[in-house]
């Protein structure tokens, strides 16, 4: 790890025995209790991670919606200030650079929250592909960034903060004070769960980490690691950039057909998309279980009548429901739900079948 | 500090075998399940199976990783642990006993004597860095 950056909670992390890993380019704690335990503290009750490594690239200025709606698939002119969306950041082909959520605090002032990986790459592209007259600006090493998720997450956020954040709703943010520092706090994650994620200066990340833990302690929050933080992500059908979507993936391919606008006007990769859309698209990524024994993993083939005809993106054995999930590229007449295929582990044809994604969701 | 019983021999892979006389109970120590985390699968040989030692006989995973399982000696596996293929987690809650994973006839009990002692094996995990 010797080249790995360390984020503002690295002493934290230490101090409550976290296991630290090597995660894109930054030294990040695995698991601290178990990963099925924090799992569980998540869905049940809440879990605090560390997302410091999360990338913040800004559009500024006269135009700046308009040039950040040019890279996106989804549609800034429909939000409200205040509101965030998922979207895809697609290249020329119509595949991923990126899946980013768009936070917008005004026509002149957009924040795209990008993945860690892709921040210097996210930003190189913004910035080349944007409209002149609006500045980009990289603010990723100025930003620290907690996840604090679960169903008890406004509970225990509460008691540091006189705003209202049950006035936050689902997929919005405030600016507010939070344990006595100023915060971006944002109804948004990557579990499933409701929650938030807290955009914070990087002195104060250590300050509201210990007081977050303090404030949810009675109501079971724990820290959760990339462990945890993994295997809830594929329960509630997320994609993860580099598994389930990459350069060579397209939102409809994905199954993310919902962040495309197709009204919104020209978007970069749009031709391509439409392109893709009017042939019909030959590959998707489906939700399967397996109905044998075992537990599929990135890069397992997927095999039908002992042909090789797709690969697991994502797997795991599902702590939630109990048994084997994963997501996988299969050509789409394998798609619909109850098909059936082969999931190669070890050699080993295993069998499988397609089943409705999202594999866990909340009650509303 | 994890523990490491007195009676048992270890392989510098983290398998721990019991021997009573030619028949050697085999499992993972205490630093291999506290290092993989929560297992959640383990696939072990079908009884009649002969294996080799060093070479792999099985596989725990973990909820992250999969890790091969190495035979501290060669033999016939006479039996094996069914009981932690259907409850993978008590190879965490109980490594020594109730996870042990497969019994072997040795069919060479001089590779018994090469096997580390406690002594030499919690030498061996702390030399690691842990």
């Amino acid at each position: 790890m010797a080249n790995s950056r360390r984020t503002p909670l690295y002493e934290a992390h230490k101090r409550h025995g976290g296991r630290l890993v090597e995660f894109a380019g930054w030294e990040l704690p695995v698991q601290y209790a178990g990963v099925i335990e924090e799992h569980k503290a998540v869905r049940e009750a809440a879990g605090l991670f560390d997302v410091s490594h999360m990338g913040e690239v800004w559009f500024l200025g006269e135009g700046a919606l308009e040039a950040c709606n040019e890279l996106v698939t989804n549609d800034l002119a429909r939000l409200a200030d205040g509101q965030a969306m998922y979207a895809g950041l697609l290249n020329e082909r119509g595949g991923f650079v990126d899946d980013v959520i768009c936070y917008r605090f005004s026509p002149t002032k957009i924040l795209v929250c990008v993945n860690a990986s892709n921040a210097d790459k996210d930003y190189a592209w913004m910035r080349d592909h944007a409209r002149e007259g609006v500045t980009v600006k990289n603010e990723s090493d100025d930003w620290a960034q907690l996840a604090l998720q679960g169903p008890k997450a406004v509970a225990i956020a509460q008691k540091l903060t006189s705003h209202d954040l049950s006035a936050i709703k689902f997929f919005h943010f405030a600016e507010i004070e939070l344990g006595g520092k100023a915060v971006i706090m944002a109804r948004t994650g990557y579990t499933g769960e409701d929650g938030f994620e807290i955009f914070c200066q990087p002195g104060d990340a250590e300050t509201l980490w210990e007081a977050l833990l303090e404030a949810g302690k009675a109501d079971g929050l724990q820290p959760a690691g990339l462990g945890a933080r993994d295997s809830l992500r594929t329960e509630a059908k997320l994609a993860l950039y580099g598994n389930d979507i990459d350069d060579d993936h397209t939102p409809l391919e994905a199954g993310l057909g919902w962040i495309v606008k197709w009204d919104k006007g020209d978007f970069m990769g749009r031709d391509a998309l439409e392109e893709q859309k009017a042939e019909g698209v030959q590959r998707k990524l489906v939700g399967f279980t397996l109905t044998e024994r075992g537990i599929p993993r990135h890069g397992y083939p997927i095999l039908k009548d002992g042909e090789r005809v797709g690969e697991v993106t994502s797997g795991t054995q599902s702590p939630t429901l109990g048994m084997p999930i994963g997501l996988a590229y299969v050509p789409t007449e394998l798609a619909a739900e109850g098909s059936t295929f082969h999931v190669e582990i070890r050699g080993k044809p295993v069998a499988a079948k397609v089943v409705k994604t999202p594999f866990y969701k909340r009650q509303a | 500090m994890a523990d490491y019983p007195k009676d048992l021999k270890y392989t510098k892979d983290h398998e721990w075998a019991r021997i009573e006389g030619n028949q050697v109970t085999v499992g993972i120590t205490a630093f291999a399940q506290e290092s993989l985390g929560d297992v959640v699968y383990v696939e072990l040989p079908e009884v009649g199976t002969e294996i080799k030692a060093g070479q792999p006989f099985g596989v725990v995973e973990s909820t992250k990783a999969v890790s091969e399982l190495f035979a501290p000696l060669s033999g016939k596996v006479v039996e094996r642990n069914d009981a932690v293929v259907d409850s993978p987690e008590t190879v965490n809650n109980d490594p020594y006993t109730a996870g042990w994973m497969i019994r072997v006839e040795a069919s060479n009990e001089t590779e018994l004597a090469s096997l580390l002692d406690q002594t030499a094996y919690t030498q061996f995990v702390e030399e690691q860095g842990h």
